[in-house]
């Protein structure tokens, strides 16, 4: 798994200047019990204005569900190419969803902020479930989701 | 053909298809309580008066929902916690709680995927697929049983397991295409097979700025009633960017929160309305009545599973195995089998084993693979066929009269035609007499001149197994038994005797009911269950050959009847009537559902000469719930042959009996049956045109006889005895 994220964050999405610099980043989602099917879930990241900068991952396979997640789906016009090699299963309620990725270090603590989207069939979508600037101080904090999501935690 | 499209993947899926059908059946029942019990929206209701309500009891409000079944839900965020529940729309107020019922996905779930995810899917479609093949081929089986689609609906014959598989299967399957035709559109749409999902409008790129506007401002949701809508979004609290989104039965698109100006809109394509109505169809969302009917529908596929293993493995144990089977090429006699249910190929392995036997080379197949090139060695053809439906070829004689049409110049081997049949059927051995008439045209040799086997007659197969010697110049002895039945000792109680005047005589014969086994008993096999009208084989002493006799008394009346007259010379009927009280004889029981009267309470019209009226006494005795039955009785002699002459006005007196009209066939007045019926004519006319069932059970003269006389009188009314016993109204037992 660890290999198709190093792909895509070097060939795809997040494409920064001086993008020599990089560290290992663990990012752990723990799900709620929430009583509903396996969720997707959508990770990604805006720039200090607000505009979508890229996607890290997205848990969950039929891209006619995509639109569920609102915020993402909004950002990128459901556009596939932007999650190319980084899609994974749903992930069930109570479950957690941890990933490893080679991030480079400007997208830490330069205004990135990190969003996660979720949504359960037969359920309400939850665009913005967790929304957390990318710091170094914030590292190993949890953030607490808000509806599928218990919490959030990035490690490096 | 159609038949191995219906068994394989009929026995092959049937778990995978009962899943299916148990868990939708289940489901559809979901659908239809949360019809009934979701709080239903005024008419007249607009989205903006009903959003307003609910702010005003959840200001923290972020979505309003309704399902196709009118439950409308509303999802909130207060105080850093999401909440929902589903809303009253008369008051804004929560009712229920909106979480998904467990029990309902948990069923979902399974009916889907069987918990595996995608594979689980593709498994489920496979099973959906299966069902089609089924109720498309099951049609194509139907119509052909029935004797064509005019007669969808027409009276079956037959053993019990069929008889249900087909009856629940007219009815069940035009439900079970809808579901699973919308299963395999709706998985394609799943595995995005299908371009039914459009990306909706555009985000819109600037909005006013301005926030706050009250929803009962906003001209659009005014305008949208509550029965349109389906979804409502707001926006972001504190994010002015943000816009409400609106979707409905029409389309979805975006409004300025300051403004409540329409941002960008955006109709329902028609692949997804399309896809919505398929979606509708398969759960009942939306529909509830449509979903239960469907749900109904479907709890007949684990019956229509259980009854068709049932046929397939009875078919199995009818066909027998062929010992020392020539090839085409080698043998010297061909035999061509086209058989429907299997028991036709028993009469061939009887021929098979008799001709090797006699010294023959025997090649068995079944019709469909007629290949007169390939019979290098042969010197001749006999064809044993059965009959399907309305005079159609049975299924293991498909394509065998196009080929014969098709052959240039046919075999110059000579060949002989033997049909099998139940002159209860509008077409008797009609498929027999079409591959017989067929080959006449084509100019083909005749080894024998076609014949017919009534009702798998051993005696009758025998009969044309001598001919059939004494054309190959060999001495054969067709022993035909069907079944190896296992016979029961029967003791004799009582015996009545008859027909001493008339130089004939008769008995009725009745015997002790042997002890059933519990398994019979619950399986209705042997002793366990019968009815009169069903068969009595007696195994006579010095004859491998059992005899059929009608039965005058069902299992209820504790004991077993039958009415024999003795014929010169007959084993069978010479033992019989030897029999003493304590004596006893070797028999078991052959069903014959085709002579049982229907459980309707319209008239019977029974029609029996001489020893025939057996079974129609035993079914005057059974009349327990006077049904009106008007019995016509011929007889030789009243003074020696009025069989149950006493029983008969007893039965009167107590309602069983309506009508008893009598001929006696010797003596001064000769007057036969048919001529007593013509008498009543009048009568007779009423009751068949009041939906009266005939029976007719004696000799086969008498029967004809009787066929011509109602002919005769039913011509004014436009109605025939062959329209009568096609519709299953009008049915014999003879011999």
């Amino acid at each position: 798994m660890k290999s198709a994220f190093a792909t895509l964050l070097l060939t795809t999405a997040l494409t920064f200047p001086g993008l020599a610099m990089a560290r290992q980043v663990t990012m752990t989602t723990q799900l709620s019990n929430y009583g509903g099917d396996g969720a997707y879930v959508a990770l990604y990241v805006t720039d200090a204005s607000g505009a979508y900068a890229g996607s890290l991952w997205m848990a969950g396979g039929k891209s006619k569900y995509y639109k569920h997640l609102t915020d993402w789906y909004r950002a990128t016009g459901g556009d596939t190419a932007q999650i190319n090699g980084i899609t994974g299963a749903s992930v069930g309620a109570g479950r957690s969803l941890e990933i490893s990725l080679d991030l480079t270090d400007a997208l830490f603590d330069a205004g990135y902020t990190l969003h996660i989207d979720a949504a359960v069939e037969d359920m309400r979508d939850s665009p913005n479930e967790v929304v957390v600037p990318l710091t170094t101080e914030g590292a190993g904090t949890p953030v607490p989701g808000r509806r599928y999501i218990t919490n959030f935690t990035y490690d490096m | 053909m159609i038949r191995a499209f219906h068994r394989w993947p009929g026995l092959v899926a049937l778990v995978l298809v009962t899943v299916l059908a148990l868990s939708g059946a289940a489901l559809s029942v979901f659908a239809a309580a949360e019809r009934l019990a979701a709080p239903q929206a005024d008419a007249g209701l607009s989205v903006a008066t009903l959003t307003e309500r609910i702010q005003l009891v959840y200001p923290g409000v972020e979505q309003v929902r309704r399902a196709p079944s009118g439950r409308i839900t509303a999802f909130w965020f207060e105080n850093g916690t999401p909440g929902a529940a589903v809303i009253d729309p008369a008051t804004g107020q929560g009712v229920a709680s909106a979480d998904p019922n467990q029990m309902e996905r948990w069923l979902t779930n399974l009916h889907r995927s069987l918990f595996l995810g995608d594979g689980g899917r593709i498994a489920m479609a496979l099973g959906a697929a299966a069902m089609l093949v089924l109720a498309i081929s099951g049609t194509l089986l139907v119509a052909r049983r029935a004797g064509g689609w005019r007669r969808w609906f027409a009276p079956l014959r037959g053993p019990l397991a069929g008889r249900i598989h087909v009856e629940i299967a007219r009815i069940a399957i035009f439900g079970l295409m809808v579901s699973s035709l919308t299963a395999l559109w709706m998985t394609a749409s799943t595995f995005d097979l299908l371009p039914d999902a459009s990306d909706g409008p555009a985000f819109p790129a600037a909005v006013s700025g301005a926030v706050a506007m009250p929803v009962t401002d906003m001209a659009l949701l005014v305008a949208t009633p509550v029965n349109e809508l389906r979804e409502l979004s707001f926006p972001y609290p504190g994010d002015a960017t943000d816009v409400f989104t609106l979707k409905t039965d029409q389309g979805t698109g975006y409004l300025d929160q300051g403004t409540g100006e329409v941002l960008g809109w955006a109709d329902l394509t028609g692949l997804e309305r399309v896809s919505e109505t398929i979606y509708m169809l398969h759960t009942g969302q939306g529909a509830a009545v449509l979903g239960l009917i469907l749900g109904l529908l479907a709890l007949g596929v684990p019956v229509m599973g259980a009854t068709g293993v049932l046929i397939w493995l009875a078919g199995r144990r009818a066909r027998p195995r062929i010992h020392g089977n020539k090839t085409a090429g080698q043998a010297k006699t061909i035999l061509l089998v086209g058989s429907e249910g299997g028991s036709t190929w028993g009469f061939a392995a009887t021929l098979h084993k008799a001709l090797t036997k006699a010294g023959q080379s025997v090649h068995v197949g079944p019709m469909s693979a007629f290949a007169p090139d390939r019979y290098a060695n042969a010197e001749r053809i006999i064809v044993l066929a059965a009959t399907y439906g309305d005079g159609a070829a049975p299924a293991s004689a498909k394509g065998f009269l196009d080929r014969l049409e098709a052959l240039g110049h046919v075999p110059a081997i000579p060949l002989a035609v033997l049909g099998f049949g139940d002159r209860s059927f509008p077409a008797y051995c009609g498929f027999a007499k079409a591959v017989a008439a067929a080959a006449k045209a084509k100019g083909w040799p005749e080894l024998l001149p076609l014949d017919t086997i009534e009702r798998q007659s051993p005696q009758e197969f025998a009969r044309w197994g001598h001919a059939l010697g004494d054309a190959l110049g060999i001495d054969l002895n067709l022993a035909y038994q069907p079944v190896p039945a296992p016979t029961r000792s029967l003791m004799l109680k009582s015996r009545r005797d008859y027909g001493s005047e008339a130089q004939a005589p008769a008995a009725i014969l009745r015997f002790a009911l042997p002890k059933v086994s519990l398994w019979h008993r619950l399986t209705g096999r042997g002793f366990g269950r019968f009815k009169a009208g069903d068969l009595i084989g007696i195994q006579p002493e010095g004859s491998p050959m059992p005899r059929f006799y009608s039965l005058a008394s069902g299992h209820r009346d504790g004991f077993i009847e039958i009415v024999v007259r003795k014929h010169v010379g007959g084993l069978c009927s010479g033992q019989l009537m030897a029999l003493q009280p304590g004596d006893s004889v070797r028999a078991f029981v052959r069903h014959n559902p085709a002579f049982h009267p229907d459980h309707s309470h319209t008239p019977l019209i029974l029609i029996g000469a001489g020893t025939g009226i057996g079974p129609l006494a035993g079914f005057i005795r059974a009349n327990r719930r006077q049904r009106p039955i008007h019995l016509f009785f011929g007889m030789r002699q009243r003074d020696s042959d009025f069989f149950y002459g006493d029983d008969l006005a007893d039965w009167q007196t107590e309602g069983r009996l309506t009508d008893l009209i009598t001929a006696t066939s010797r003596g001064k007045q000769r007057r036969y049956v048919q001529d007593a019926l013509r008498g009543d004519a009048l009568e007779v006319t009423r009751l068949i045109r009041n939906g009266a069932r005939i029976m007719v059970c004696g000799g086969r003269d008498m029967a004809a006889g009787v066929t011509d006389a109602l002919a005769d009188i039913l011509a004014p009314t436009g109605l025939t005895p062959a329209a009568l016993k096609a519709e299953g109204r009008y049915v014999e037992d003879v011999y």
